[in-house]
């Protein structure tokens, strides 16, 4: 496991955590993002999760930051730096701290030391707040600058890059730089003339994040979509997906003015619940619009019913399930790979699905265009399923990439078209598979040939889309769309197989696991001369890539963020025949997976 | 030969799928005022988009209009499609069918949002007063009092149609009665031409399950309690507007709608100003005490602005023909995007 060990000089360099505990509601998350954003103009890979509380203003709230010089970014289970700035949770802050580390606590919290193990430094929050000069109703957000400029002067964050940080943060705003970085300053200063070091942990500028942005999921959705020409969104507010499209509203100033008019191409329309976001959304998809919707679980559980008539009425979507924790309202500020066997099988009767699965923001700016290709090609809600871990946290990634595919646009008819069919003597039914790959062609509203109308429903219906209860019609009209999602397993994103020489054994997992999987399988090698192959699943239906990967191990770990084990369950169901060789490794208790319970998880079992 | 109308198009072309709902149903007159309409008003089919719910109501855009996409789709649910959609070509004009247990039950939020949205649309209601599909049971619409077969005896207040779109700042509301087909195309008419969401509660007799004659949703009920608020005239192009002799004051109103059309309101009984929000709730509640049915033009605000008109869309092609290079920002931009990033 990464051990910190110290070097020669008894310091440890570019590797170690920092937990910073503060209340929910005082601007804390300004400091902490100033702290992360520092560190990466340091040079110094890093990665920040909030691990927040469903409350505006309250509660205990914890950042974690990790510094790793190798890049290895995963949520760890270890705190070598706390920040203890809330009375409440300063007990276990303390606790929290492994030997040899730091606790950073506000002087005015009374605190009986109790532990002898470790380096505590008081920080008159308080008395440099009040110095600061910060009007009193700002005083609680300046007082969180405070532990900034402790920490930079005690750690060695460069005070430019702090500066940068506040700019990026501040627009550029002269006065909340100045106020904020006049406090930073200050308390850096304090910390020079009071503090001793005691604790090994230090910073030192590297050349590791050259070529890499810091990003959020959401934004990167967002970012994505309007790449892949999104024109109506409707959305309802929810954790943790609401940033998606609050996000899109800020750009679409900047990216989406009409070339030719000026004018607007894109539309939002905040809706009145779920259900009538997804009924909207299908709408424009119906009508020849590249449409999209974004919620959490419990939106996606409101959206069922629509996303059945879209399944069977064959009509293209994208849907981005940012999922928190779950079963009901659940762990709505906590992340989860939960609802995935219900987006697998969702709405009544016999359905398939489509989901993507991003490992990070990069990822989720892809597969923001793409999923408008996927949808329109095969007509069908396409699921996009990230989670809060991406969606919300910053991540550090290479630039997002310009599409470099033209947009797919799906087999729609136009008047010509229609004209050139009948000229030829082909036959156009809507739901008619014209080219035996399940996908027929459609028209959209607007169309003004004679022929070019049908009608659409989630009752029974034909080729023709014709009212029908005939029961050859219905068996074979849903064998067809069936058919469709055969298609869709080949043209789907390719899972990402990563081998190794003498592998005995596989890994499958998915989504924001992807750190914690590459860094358990390092240290599986590294430590215990374990070598693993990683197959990442990128797309549902399963690709043959899948089979084969399960069909070449007799054992796969299969690793995800839930109770049940679903994907492993999806797993099985696609390979029945080798059930067996699929092994669970899931937990879902609201936090992102750590390499280090990933692999003792799989040592227990390989022990077993 | 058949009649054409102005584009050369018959009745036939405005046709549907023969219809499969009762005979003698209301909804069935209603169909034949909208095909009716739409052809007087020389309107090619293509250009009308059907959306409809669930019910003997949602079922009727089968039977009309075969030339025009349609949407059958949710319970409630009606509202929110026909607002994505119309988004898709802004040129076309919206027909949703719906019913009293569609849109007042579990269709009461997105019947309230659309309205509150001014999203364009004709909303027909075709109010019947009980569940038809489901043979019988009692709709938010039921009166009190309504003894059903299966059912007994209905404890609750009627839920008004015309009152809830009122208290929700409907810029049209306007009730009528399927027994008076002429008043019912005219209403269409005018609904087709209002920039905005246009609702028309239509009494329409179930005659399976509500037509027992003291039932305020039957034939017989309606043609004995019929009151009308105005003699009312649709004219496509307001220039042509032309009164007839002599007029006292009060006897005629004219309400302009947003693309130069007219509706013509002659007196009836009492002078009835369908832009006075307060007389509409007023006329609504002595209709109620008098039990009469009282049908027309209850309210009307032609000038609110409608949801497209928020958004500020290119008009110079439909939406959804957009070409890609209207819609991907250009390569450049990617750079400038990925600098906003940290």
């Amino acid at each position: 496991m990464s051990t910190q060990s110290p070097t020669s000089s008894g310091t440890v360099v570019n590797d170690f955590s920092i937990t910073v505990g503060t209340v929910n509601g005082t601007g804390s998350q300004t400091s902490n993002l100033t702290i992360l954003r520092a560190i990466f103009k340091m040079g110094i890979p890093v990665q920040g999760k909030n691990i927040f509380p469903s409350n505006i203003q309250g509660l205990p709230t914890w950042y974690t930051i990790r510094i790793n010089k190798d890049g290895w970014l995963a949520r760890r289970e270890e705190h070598e730096i706390v920040i203890a700035m809330n009375p409440a949770t300063v007990k276990e802050d303390m606790e929290k701290v492994v030997p040899g580390g730091a606790l950073f606590y506000a002087d005015h919290i009374k605190l009986p030391i109790e532990r002898d193990d470790i380096t505590t430094y008081p920080m008159p929050v308080k008395k440099l707040a009040r110095q600061s000069g910060a009007p009193a109703k700002l005083r609680d957000y300046v007082a969180n600058m405070v532990y900034v400029g402790v920490l930079a002067q005690m750690i060695g964050i460069d005070m430019d890059k702090i500066r940068a940080a506040l700019d990026f943060h501040f627009k550029g705003k002269e006065s909340p730089i100045n106020l904020n970085m006049g406090v930073i300053e200050a308390a850096a200063e304090w910390a020079k003339e009071n503090l001793e070091k005691k604790d090994p942990y230090i910073l030192e500028p590297m050349d590791a994040t050259k070529g890499y942005i810091m990003a959020d999921g959401n934004t990167a959705a967002a970012l994505g979509a309007l790449y892949g020409g999104v024109q109506f969104v409707a959305w309802y507010p929810i954790t943790p997906a609401s940033s998606l499209v609050e996000t899109m509203n800020q750009y679409i100033p900047k990216l989406r003015k009409d070339p030719k008019t000026g004018k607007n191409t894109v539309v939002v329309v905040q809706a009145e619940d779920e259900l009538a976001a997804s009924g909207m959304a299908i709408g424009a998809g119906w009508a020849g619009l590249r449409a999209m919707t974004s919620t959490s679980g419990a939106g996606i559980s409101l959206m069922s019913e629509f996303f059945g008539l879209a399944y069977y009425a064959e009509v293209p979507i994208v849907v981005w399930d940012v999922q928190r924790g779950s079963p009901s309202t659940g762990l709505p500020t906590r992340t989860m790979q939960g609802d995935i066997t219900q987006v697998a099988f969702i709405s009544q009767g016999d359905t398939d699905s489509i989901m993507l699965f991003p490992r990070d923001a990069q990822e989720a700016f892809e597969f923001g265009w793409r999923a408008f290709d996927y949808a329109e090609r095969l007509q069908a809600p396409v699921f996009v399923m990230s989670d809060l871990d991406i969606g919300q946290n910053q991540w550090m990634v290479k630039p997002f990439e310009y599409p470099d595919e033209p947009m797919d646009r799906g087999k729609i008819l136009w008047e010509e078209d229609l004209e050139q069919w009948e000229k030829e003597g082909k036959v156009w039914g809507r739901y008619l598979d014209v080219d035996g790959d399940g996908i027929p062609y459609r028209t959209v509203i607007g169309n003004k040939h004679p022929k070019a109308a049908y009608f659409t429903r989630g009752t029974g219906h034909d080729e023709f889309a014709r009212y029908s209860e005939d029961p050859e019609v219905w068996v074979r009209v849903l064998k067809r769309i069936k058919k469709k999602y055969e298609t869709a397993r080949h043209i789907l994103p390719k899972p990402v197989l990563e081998s190794a020489e003498g592998a005995p054994f596989g890994i499958i997992s998915f989504g924001s696991t992807h750190p914690a999987i590459q860094e358990a399988r390092h240290y599986l090698k590294e430590e215990k001369g374990i070598a693993t192959d990683y197959l990442r699943l990128r797309a549902y239906p399963f690709a043959d890539e899948v089979r084969d990967f399960i069909a070449d191990h007799e054992k796969i770990y299969v690793v995800e963020m839930n109770r049940d084990g679903q994907m492993r369950q999806l797993l099985q169901l696609f390979v029945p025949d080798m059930a067996d060789r699929l092994i669970s490794v899931a937990k879902g208790d609201g936090l992102p997976l750590t390499a280090r319970w990933i692999m003792n998880t799989i040592l227990e079992m390989e022990e077993e | 030969m058949a009649k054409t109308n102005a584009i050369g198009l018959t009745i036939a072309d405005y046709k549907g799928a023969p219809t499969t709902l009762c005979q003698g149903c209301g909804h069935n007159s209603i169909i034949s005022q909208i095909i009716s309409a739409v052809f007087e008003e020389n309107l090619p089919p293509e250009s009308v988009v059907k959306f409809s719910g669930i019910g003997c109501s949602s079922k009727a855009p089968t039977y009309m209009l075969g030339r025009s996409f349609g949407f059958n789709g949710l319970h409630g649910r009606m509202p929110s499609l026909a607002t994505g959609a119309l988004f898709g070509d802004l040129s076309l004009i919206g027909i949703g069918m719906s019913g009293d247990g569609d849109s007042a039950a579990i269709g009461m939020g997105q019947f309230k949002h659309i309205i509150r949205r001014n999203m364009p649309l004709v909303y027909i209601v075709a109010n019947n007063g009980v569940y038809g599909l489901t043979k019988g049971q009692f709709s938010p619409t039921s009166d009190r009092g309504l003894k059903l077969k299966k059912q007994g005896v209905n404890p609750f207040e009627p839920v008004d149609i015309c009152m809830e779109a009122l208290a929700s700042n409907a810029t049209f509301v306007a009730r009528s009665f399927a027994g008076d087909p002429k008043q019912v195309k005219t209403l269409i008419k005018a609904a087709m031409h209002h920039r905005g969401t246009a609702i028309l509660d239509i009494i329409s007799p179930c005659v399976s399950f509500n037509n027992q004659p003291n039932a305020t949703h039957s034939y017989e009920w309606g043609k004995k309690h019929e009151v009308i608020l105005h003699d009312m005239q649709f004219l496509p192009n307001a220039k042509e507007i032309m009164l007839e002799g002599e007029m006292e004051p009060g006897e005629v109103r004219e309400v302009t709608l947003h693309d130069g059309s007219a509706i013509v309101l002659k007196r009836v009984d009492r002078d009835y100003d369908p832009t006075d929000r307060f007389a509409a709730i007023r006329a609504l509640e002595e209709a109620k005490q008098k039990h009469i049915l009282l049908t027309g033009l209850l309210y009307i605000e032609p000038d609110r602005p409608a949801l497209p008109d928020l958004y500020d869309l290119p008009t110079d092609v439909p939406f959804n023909r957009m070409p890609q290079e209207r819609l991907r920002p250009s390569p450049d931009t990617m750079q400038t995007v990925n600098d906003l990033m940290f």
